[in-house]
């Protein structure tokens, strides 16, 4: 048993490293990827470049948008002074939000009628143009509260307890960096598509090359066969993360809280899934084109239906359940726990679970489906 | 030649006993959907032969090997090797074989060594005889001195060679060696049957199919296939002398070429060819006597030197049964309708 495991072990690890585009595969897309979350996938919203179009000109109108620019998430791009250039801006995606002011809004300040503010949102991207709607509700209301207590002091009133003060407080991610939640979760991309696109090609290349023939006529043992070809993956699958934990970590300066132990844990856990379908599909595909192919069929609805980039949350509910069928789900939910929130196996267990029964079943489903014929 | 290592030749004295059977077809059988490849093959080959398995492309060489082996599942009759049945003990059998495959098979992006190392480790020979093992091939498929080159960059018939050694790595009592010469030079393929010899001398027993005509006869035993069907099976001799339904003549006279043109058409001439500088004539039996052939070729002023019976050449038995059974299936299509 051992000399077989061993000898595919060698011959495997010869085979991988010594080819080029293994090599490429195995190191640069890694790095490639978290580089490309880490700098240009970026969510949070600051610096919408905002256009001004203040009819009014009074001192109430500037000081309002005097308030906009000093916030850290408008910045001025332009003073407009006409209505067909605010149109123009919007169209040409040069600003995503317009600010505009009706003439008469200082009078009415003054006077302490009602004044409208106008904020004009692009909302092709309906994600962002709610977050910059609930900013400028923040600033406006701010300065509502200023006002009012000006016009009381006026009049030599000191206001009571203004009533409710929302004091928000991010938990885990301080100042809610995007970066913080997608870095980690790179992890689980890079270590399901690498591990389930190679190790999905890795039985039925020795099929298209003409190799397994051979295989098939020595008395390797099926197990001794499959370990062989799942093994090396796991150790990629390892020194995968271990890249990506170390680029996000020294790199991006991504808090890592939880244990690296059980980071490990639970990607060897994912791994009994990720490889199971590899295998799969590596046994009952017929070319390696088939089989890449195949992978890529379940990528896809694997790393939309996780919660990598869309919250499970909002999904409708019946696609919410077929969620837990994906092991990404669990694995996603360890890594971000371990790196953000530093919890153990004590809050993680569930998804631990979840993922041991899934892969188990996987794998062992693809296992029994493998044949040592080529009928 | 070099000798192999002792463990190759310990049953050498059972040459002299009675040899069993040690790979045995009944009415084996293989349809891929409703065409079959290999339709009732029946035959046996005893220890220590060396058996030659003759016919066209697509005859069902291949799958009738690849079901022995273990690599295809028969979907009808029964097959044994080494005592072991194909359908239920195919693993036993592995245990027991090497083989060749038609295509060559090796790991192409590792080295020669690397190559027979991860062979030996999955035949588990032993680690104090696999170095021995691992020169033995070497020396005998003459790579020593490619040991580190990649298996790639190997021209045809070194690949051979490096085939055979790996299949025979582990000194297996049975050889399946599938087309193990094509592409091979002829210097080479006469090492290449030196060695089959050796091995057989030492009670290995050779299962192979060829193309070639010479190697054939170099067979103890042949089958013929055809059409998944055997045709014909028997010693080299046996099938020249009990198959062959027509007289087969041979020629030597002036103007060959020109001999050889009104001999093709005449009839009941099955078939003629230039040999050398003699015309070789296959014709349908006792049709035409060796002095009908002298009188036909003087009239047209041949001058002719000799016609002589011959014994047919394997090529003409091939040949011949395989247009008879040819004629047979066309008979019985014309019955059918
Ligand atoms: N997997 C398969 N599915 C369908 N048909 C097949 C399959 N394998 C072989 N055949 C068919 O079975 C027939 C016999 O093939 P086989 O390879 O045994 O021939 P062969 O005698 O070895 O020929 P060659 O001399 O060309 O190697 C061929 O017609 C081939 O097309
Ligand atoms: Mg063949």
């Amino acid at each position: 048993m051992m000399d077989r495991l061993k000898a595919m072990l060698v011959k495997e690890f010869i085979q991988a490293f010594r080819d080029p585009r293994m090599r490429f595969i195995l190191l640069v897309i890694p790095i490639m990827q978290t580089i490309i979350f880490g700098y240009a996938v970026n969510t949070d919203v600051t610096d919408v470049a905002t256009a001004v179009y203040d009819l009014d000109n009074s001192r109430e109108s500037r000081d309002l948008i005097d308030r906009f620019a000093r916030s850290e998430y408008f910045s001025e791009y332009e003073y407009v002074q006409r209505e067909e250039r605010v149109r123009e801006l919007l169209d040409r995606g040069d600003v995503r939000a317009v600010i505009r002011l009706e003439r008469g809004f200082g009078a009415a300040i003054r006077s302490g009628r009602p004044a409208a503010v106008q904020l004009l949102l692009d909302g092709t991207d309906s994600n962002t143009a709610g977050i910059v709607a609930g900013y400028a509700a923040t600033i406006v209301s701010r300065y509502n509260i200023d006002v009012s207590t000006q016009r009381l002091a006026h009049r030599g009133i000191v206001p009571g307890p203004a009533g409710v003060r929302l004091e928000t407080r991010a938990w885990f991610n301080e100042n809610l960096e995007s970066r913080n939640y997608y870095v980690p979760a790179v992890i689980a991309n890079i270590v399901m598509v690498i591990t389930m696109l190679l190790s999905s090609m890795a039985v039925v290349r020795e099929k298209e090359i003409g190799t397994m023939e051979q295989m098939i006529v020595t008395p390797i043992g099926k197990w001794e066969f499959i370990l062989g070809k799942t093994v090396p993956f796991v150790l990629i699958g390892f020194i995968n993360v271990a890249l990506v934990t170390a680029a996000a970590v020294f790199w991006f300066k991504v808090p890592l809280r939880g244990s690296l132990f059980l980071l490990f844990f639970g990607t060897a856990l994912f791994l009994l899934s990720s490889l199971g379908f590899g295998l799969f599909i590596s046994t009952v595909s017929h070319t390696q084109q088939q089989a890449m192919m195949s992978a890529f069929f379940f990528l896809f609805p694997a790393m939309l239906l996780s919660g990598f980039a869309f919250p499970i949350a909002n999904m409708p509910e019946p696609v919410q359940w077929l969620t837990y069928l994906n092991p990404l789900r669990y694995y996603l939910v360890i890594i971000r726990e371990i790196f953000l929130k530093g919890v153990g196996i004590e809050i993680l267990w569930p998804q631990m679970a979840g993922l041991a029964i899934l892969g188990a079943c996987i794998f062992f489903f693809a296992v029994s489906r493998f044949r040592k014929t080529l009928s | 030649m070099m000798p192999a290592p002792e463990s190759y030749v310990t049953d050498g004295h059972s040459t002299q006993e009675p040899r069993q059977p040690v790979v045995v077809l009944r009415d084996l059988e293989k349809r891929f959907g409703d065409f079959t490849a290999v339709n009732k093959v029946t035959l046996e080959v005893r220890k220590g032969e060396i058996f030659g398995f003759l016919g066209p492309n697509g005859a069902g060489k291949s799958t009738t090997i690849r079901m022995l082996c273990g690599i295809l599942q028969p979907t009808g009759g029964m097959g044994s090797v080494a005592g072991f049945d194909i359908t239920r003990q195919p693993e036993e059998i592995k245990k027991n074989i090497g083989y060749m495959s038609q295509r060559f098979s090796l790991y192409e992006d590792l080295t020669v060594e690397e190559n027979i190392d991860f062979y030996s480790g999955i035949y588990q020979i032993p680690a104090d005889k696999r170095a021995e093992r691992k020169e033995w091939v070497l020396r005998m498929a003459g790579l020593e001195e490619r040991r580190l080159s990649r298996t790639a960059t190997l021209s045809g018939g070194w690949k051979q060679r490096l085939a055979l050694g790996c299949a025979v790595l582990h000194a297996p009592p049975i050889i399946f060696l599938d087309e193990p010469t094509s592409g091979v030079d002829p210097l080479s393929r006469r090492n290449f049957w030196d060695l089959i010899y050796h091995l057989a001398e030492g009670g290995v027993t050779v299962f192979l199919t060829t193309h070639y005509m010479d190697e054939a006869e170099y067979c103890d035993r042949l089958g013929l296939i055809y059409r998944g069907e055997l045709i014909a099976q028997g010693t080299p001799d046996e099938l020249k002398t009990r198959y062959m339904a027509e007289d087969v003549m041979e020629i030597a006279c002036a103007k060959p070429q020109e001999a050889l043109r009104l001999i093709t058409a005449l009839p009941g001439i099955g078939y003629a060819s230039l040999f050398g500088s003699k015309l070789h004539v296959v014709a349908e039996k006792g049709e035409r006597t060796p002095e009908e052939f002298r009188q036909v070729l003087e009239r047209e002023g041949i001058p002719t030197e000799s016609v002589e019976r011959v014994l047919p050449s394997l090529e003409d038995v091939f040949v011949s049964l395989i247009e008879a059974r040819d004629r047979q299936e066309g008979a019985q299509r014309e019955f059918a309708r």
